[in-house]
């Protein structure tokens, strides 16, 4: 039986796209087999954030439509063999993604990998709703910044009672927060919230600090998720939010502002 | 920070502290979205019920009924407000 996470967040452009590529990347590569799907039907982005653009033919909906097969729409990682990416499909109508067709899809894949990773579009429309709704887990997204963290806590609440575990009396949702794009030195000069400010308000197990970074820009300037790119502080922090949702005990990284020397504090950079 | 805001203090001074004001800002309407959450869903069909049944007698507004509902600790307050009209009622 495999594990199903739901990357969500409430708000667009907070890094849900880009935690679902590292993070399935980062469990691929610890040796679990891993899918990630793409519920964002209509603007599908996945397959470019991990580099398989071109070799889409067949996408999630086919697959519900039984147009397709299962084998014949996940595509194969070229970087990491255990790794599979199903591509959203780029219909319009976003009512395509019908319940029991999920169902039916998770249920297939359940049978053949560890984690299935859905990467939910914004909002709490329908394709959202699918995204969460058969969770084990899930990781939300958060920025430090008000509306963010507003939209983040109303996920929270839809978690809790719009899931199939909520509906059926299960155990709910265990839930995580990332914060992304934390810049230690704006909340050191006290302009943005700090990961303890977030925390208070949403009160969930912190599972990483992404700091904001250059890094994740250019790696999906070349579709390479950026967990890849382990030189960088954004690679490094998603590398250790995978080893800590794995169970290790991995202290938070990027929280202080790295000493500048007198020269760059006094022309910037 | 570049040469010039080295010397120029007030910038960063005027910007410390807006992290604060988004704390606050963030947990009276967290709370508030919180408690909105409680309400049981049926709510909206109620209202439109109750006011179905009470125009069946009454010649009243469509706004002129509203349902609350509250929640503390112990115990749960669903308020039913209908204003009557003015003149003698009417009955159909």
């Amino acid at each position: 039986m495999a594990k199903i996470i739901v990357i969500t967040s409430g708000k667009g452009g907070v890094g849900k796209t880009t935690t679902s590529a590292s993070l399935a990347m980062g469990l691929a590569q610890k040796g679990k087999r891993t899918v990630v799907i793409d519920f964002d039907v209509g603007l599908r982005n996945l397959d470019l954030i991990m580099g398989c653009e071109r070799r889409v033919v067949y996408d999630f909906v086919n697959v519900i439509n039984n147009e397709a097969n299962l084998s014949q729409a996940l595509i194969r990682d070229k970087r990491c063999d255990l790794l599979y990416v199903l591509p959203a499909s780029q219909t319009r109508d976003k009512d395509a993604l019908t319940k029991e067709g999920v169902a039916r899809v998770l249920e297939e894949l359940s049978a053949n990998y560890d984690f299935i990773i859905c990467d939910s579009p914004a909002g709490i429309e329908h394709g959202a709703t699918m995204a969460m709704y058969f969770a084990d887990d899930a990781v939300v997204v958060t920025n430090p910044e008000v509306s963010s963290v507003r939209d983040s806590d109303r996920m929270l609440g839809i978690l809790s009672s719009k899931s199939r575990r909520a509906e059926m009396n299960e155990e709910p949702i265990r839930e995580f927060l990332l914060l992304t794009r934390y810049d230690p030195s704006r909340v050191q000069s006290g302009e943005m919230l700090s990961v303890d400010d977030v925390q208070e308000i949403l009160a969930l197990k912190l599972l990483g600090i992404i700091p904001e970074s250059k890094a994740v820009l250019t790696a999906s300037n070349s579709g390479t998720p950026v967990i890849l790119d382990r030189e960088s502080d954004a690679g490094q922090a998603y590398s250790d939010m995978v080893a800590r949702y794995l169970g290790d005990e991995v202290p938070h990284r990027f929280l202080h502002t790295e000493k500048k020397g007198f020269l760059s504090r006094l022309f910037g950079g | 920070m570049g040469l010039l805001d080295y010397f120029r203090a007030t910038q960063p001074i005027a910007n410390a502290g807006s992290a604060t004001v988004a704390k606050e800002r963030l947990q009276i309407l967290v709370a508030h979205d919180r408690a909105a959450r409680g309400c049981p869903s049926y709510l909206p069909q109620l209202q439109t019920e109750i006011l179905a049944v009470i125009r069946k007698y009454i010649d009243i507004d469509m706004n002129a009924v509203t349902v609350s509902y509250e929640q503390s600790d112990a115990h749960e307050v669903l308020e039913l407000n209908i204003i009557l009209p003015d003149g003698p009622t009417s009955s159909r």
